[in-house]
């Protein structure tokens, strides 16, 4: 069973969805028995990474997530749900985020022309970083998954899976030990999202 | 690179699909669900669902077909149709829509679009506009194509995406249901004015009627259709591969 943290940001619809299609069992929780229960565990987040941050702390989410990381168990971050794994957040301000994988989140913008529209919107192709990722095992170079972001996880290239280029280089995936991150939704990204999926259950 | 999107929009009447010629002459298609999954599989990139019901019994089977297609097909659903209010968006994205998209619900409020996109964010609403041309001016057309509002379309659509609208689907009412091509003087005039992305609505009659749109104007994002893929006149493997030949970015 996954466990799909509900603190407060987002629609999880088509997230727990998408898992009853590939035949994984999904349940949307802020309980920590579930966390514990839970084959693996997913932090999904649209909107604002302050507003987001504060919830899932003030929710006592974040703490339970980590002490499930430590036990092994593996987890994913998807969109700003990965952005919160960071270090910090540059978003309207400086704002901590839970410090489980060394990056900080900046503007698409601040690195880029301003030639570009912006939120990165749409499908856009990955280019596999490293192709030994577990949740990437039946993805290939060139697959397209759809994004929509404004901001992008940097200075984290250790832990970088896959790229997608936006005149510069987006972190698409990341990985540290049993924790993994989507910039991209899978959710949203047809077959190859779903085997993406399917892949992360597999782990558990 | 992102690829340009290809929408196939579905008008969905009473829990079943229609496709009007200049919004009149309503003709029965097919199960919405069916539909959906079948674009989904043949390679589109997102699915507009358009309520044209009025009814609240239609509006109810409105959202149960949306609830279950979101629950069958995993790429991005925009709803359209009876957006009025922000009560009428939290009810579709809770039935698994990733953006709305209001037309005359903007008209009568302007003040919609700003709240919305304030809730959701900027991605999540969608500016529609039926657009004509009157005496040679762009004016904005309410209540489905047939009241003229006199507002000057382009300064409408740009305060719209002022206010927090995130995209923007232009519908030319000159070309609709004409299959002779979109209409690409009036959106060069709004990709010109606007910096978020441009889907063009309104007068695809074949691939070629695709390409042409993508290479004369770069700047627009999707292009959307309903007749032609609903009766298979373009396939949209077939055309996502004519895309690819001609150098224009396609998720294959």
């Amino acid at each position: 069973m996954i466990a799909i943290i509900d603190y407060g940001v987002g629609n999880l619809f088509s997230l727990k969805s998408s898992f009853a299609h590939i035949g994984e069992e999904a349940v949307v929780t802020s309980d920590r028995k579930v966390l514990s229960e839970a084959s693996g565990i997913i932090l999904p987040g649209v909107g604002a990474f302050a507003d987001a941050i504060s919830k899932l702390n003030d929710s006592g989410m974040g703490e339970a997530l980590k002490d499930e990381l430590r036990k092994g168990k593996p987890a994913m971050g998807i969109c700003l749900g990965m952005q919160l794994l960071f270090d910090e957040s540059l978003e309207y301000g400086r704002y901590e985020g839970l410090k489980l994988i060394p990056g900080t989140v900046r503007s698409i913008n601040d690195v880029t022309d301003g030639s570009l529209k912006i939120p990165h919107m749409g499908w856009n192709a990955l280019h596999i970083v490293k192709e030994d990722c577990p949740v990437l095992k039946y993805t290939k170079e060139g697959d397209h998954v759809y994004f929509v972001h404004s901001y992008f996880a940097d200075d984290c290239a250790p832990y970088v899976t896959s790229t997608a280029e936006y005149g510069v280089s987006i972190t698409a995936s990341v990985q540290k030990d049993n924790l993994f991150g989507c910039q991209f939704h899978p959710e949203k990204s047809g077959e190859v999202g779903l085997k993406i999926l399917k892949a992360f259950c597999e782990l558990g | 690179m992102i690829t340009k999107r290809i929408i196939p929009c579905l008008d969905v009447k009473d829990g079943r699909v229609v496709k009007g010629v200049n919004f009149e002459k309503l003709g029965d298609v097919a199960s919405p669900v069916e539909l959906a999954q079948y674009y989904s599989s043949c390679g589109a990139d997102e699915l507009v669902f358009y309520d044209i019901t009025a009814s609240a019994e239609g509006r109810k089977l409105f959202t149960d077909i949306l609830t279950e297609t979101a629950s069958k097909v995993f790429i991005p659903l925009t709803v359209g149709g009876g957006i009025n209010t922000v009560a009428d968006f939290d009810r579709v994205l809770k039935c698994g829509a990733d953006k709305v998209s209001v037309n005359s619900g903007a008209i009568r409020n302007p003040d919609l679009v700003g709240e919305a996109a304030k809730i959701y964010g900027d991605q999540c609403v969608v500016i529609s506009a039926d657009v004509k041309r009157v005496d040679g001016v762009f004016r904005v057309f309410a209540k489905g194509g047939r009241e003229n509002t006199g507002m000057e379309a382009v300064s409408w659509i740009k305060r719209c995406v002022d206010n927090g609208a995130g995209e923007v689907v232009l519908n030319s009412i000159d070309t609709d249901g004409v299959k002779k091509g979109f209409d690409l003087e009036m959106l060069d005039a709004v990709c010109n004015a606007v910096s978020v992305p441009v889907i063009a609505s309104g007068g695809a009659g074949c691939i070629d009627d695709f390409i042409t749109l993508f290479k004369s104007l770069p700047k627009v994002d999707a292009g959307l259709a309903a007749s032609i893929f609903h009766f298979g006149e373009v396939k949209i493997s077939d055309l996502k591969k004519k895309m690819a030949e001609n150098g224009i970015p396609a998720r294959l």
